[in-house]
């Protein structure tokens, strides 16, 4: 089921931008339309471009915001998914609580 | 000879309809909806397209490009994934979802508390494995409080008896040791990392269960203002199990969705996910229908996301372990172009 929900209405998490507008769905209350503008404005892209898992799989290698892997190729030099969420906390001004937890166990 | 559309029934098996008969359902499920909740009905341009979206031959159909929408989950994985960790990773890289939420079998606060530390490991590992947002859920259950499984009265034996006043004082003593309990396990998982907790089916035990709720988010709120809470219902209507409870002056029993929107909004939750309930005995579009009729006046009112469930036999989803992708589909689409939701 979720699959069939993921193809006929979803974002496309990280292979898209989906998961960057939940954060701001997640952490401000923000309705989908000012979420997807939010998002559009930080990545310097439209808003349509947010579902376009082609553009944003360049676009998210390129900013270092995590991406999904193919088989045939080789991602050594893509951050690591605590690396991505500290790009992800700066390119749209918040404290992910999963880095916050990180941060309170390095002692930060 | 009119052609035939595939459509399913509410229990997901399959039968074959006219276009007419097809437009007919739909009208029928509004007016199911407008005649018991009071609300107004979908708009004419609205049950055309839904119309379109159920006559359409396609196996497959979804929303226009540009349409889509954020989706959350309740527990996400499958036992033939493997581990939580495993399930979770393999649920971002090859389904895609947007967020994904870390969950136990025994989907219940209560059940959790008592292993809450495990939960908390384990949201750790997923945090450093995961780059989307990882949540942590289950479900108020206030059911289980009562005896044998808990200590207070057993409101479902006392209230058959005609015990009403000891029915809704047990209620009243379970819901604090709910409100506890809930508070526990979602400070235990923000403190381990998780991006958003999530208290699912809130009323399933009726307006106690969803008093519950709406205590805990409260109480969260005030003591986290960042927190990511997120209320989704276990139907179209509170049950008046105990009858008098209030939240913010309001009474929880016979609250309909925008009703229920209101007072979640107001104790302070991040997203709000409404639930219908499928009818197995109507088909795919007269469940829709309805759903979308109650669901409508949300949208106006909402000042917070609004997520409307649309899992196993609600939303008008068929209730089935295996709901074909065809009707799941049609619902995807005609949620998020006749309602324009925050998310699904």
């Amino acid at each position: 089921m979720s699959i069939a929900h993921t193809c006929a209405a979803g974002m496309g998490g990280l292979r898209a931008a989906g998961d960057l507008v939940a954060r701001l769905q997640m952490a401000k209350g923000m309705r989908l339309a000012e979420a997807k503008q939010a998002v559009a404005d930080a990545l310097g892209v439209g808003v349509r471009d947010l579902s376009d898992n082609q553009a944003m799989h360049e676009l998210r290698g390129e900013r270092r915001l995590g991406r999904i892997y193919e088989a045939e190729v080789s991602y050594f030099r893509d951050p690591s998914p605590l690396e991505a969420k500290l790009n992800i906390e700066q390119l749209l001004g918040l404290e992910l609580n999963g880095v916050r937890a990180l941060r309170e166990r390095l002692g930060g | 000879m009119t052609s035939r559309v595939v459509t399913r029934m509410g229990d997901g098996s399959l039968v074959e309809l006219t276009p007419a008969e097809i437009r007919a359902e739909l009208e029928a499920g509004v007016e199911a909806a407008v005649t018991r909740f009071a609300v107004e009905p979908l708009a004419g341009d609205e049950l055309d397209h839904l119309a379109d979206i159920f006559t359409s031959p396609a196996r497959f159909v979804s929303v226009a490009v540009g349409d889509e929408v954020v989706l959350s989950q309740d527990g996400t994985g499958q036992p033939q994934q493997g581990g939580s960790v495993q399930a979770l990773y393999e649920t971002e890289q090859l389904i895609c979802q947007d967020t994904v939420e870390l969950s136990n079998l025994d989907y219940s606060y209560p059940a959790v508390k008592t292993i809450a530390p495990y939960e908390q490991q384990t949201m750790k590992e997923a945090q450093e494995r995961l780059t989307i947002p990882v949540h942590y859920g289950a479900q108020p259950d206030l059911g289980r409080y009562s005896r044998p499984d808990g200590p207070v009265g057993n409101w479902s034996e006392l209230l058959p008896q005609l015990r009403i006043d000891e029915a809704r004082a047990a209620q009243e003593e379970a819901v604090e040791l709910a409100v506890a309990d809930m508070v526990h396990v979602a400070e235990a998982l923000w403190e381990a990392g998780a991006d958003g907790i999530d208290f699912d089916t809130a009323g399933a035990a009726g307006d106690a269960d969803f008093l519950a709720a709406l205590r805990a988010v409260e109480h969260l709120r005030r003591r986290h203002p960042d927190m990511g809470i997120m209320v989704g219902m276990a139907s179209e209507v509170v049950l008046g199990t105990h009858g008098q409870l209030e939240h913010g002056g309001v009474r929880l029993a016979g609250l309909k969705p925008e009703g229920q929107l209101r007072v979640v909004q107001a104790a302070g939750a991040t997203i709000f996910g409404p639930a219908v309930t499928v009818n197995t005995g109507k088909t795919v579009a007269w469940n829709t229908a309805r759903a979308l009729t109650l669901c409508k006046p949300c949208m106006a009112a909402a000042k917070i996301p609004v997520h409307m469930n649309v899992g196993m036999g609600v939303g008008g989803v068929p209730m089935s372990a295996f709901a074909p992708v065809d009707a799941v589909s049609r619902v995807s689409r005609a949620c998020v172009d006749v309602l324009r939701l925050d998310g699904l």
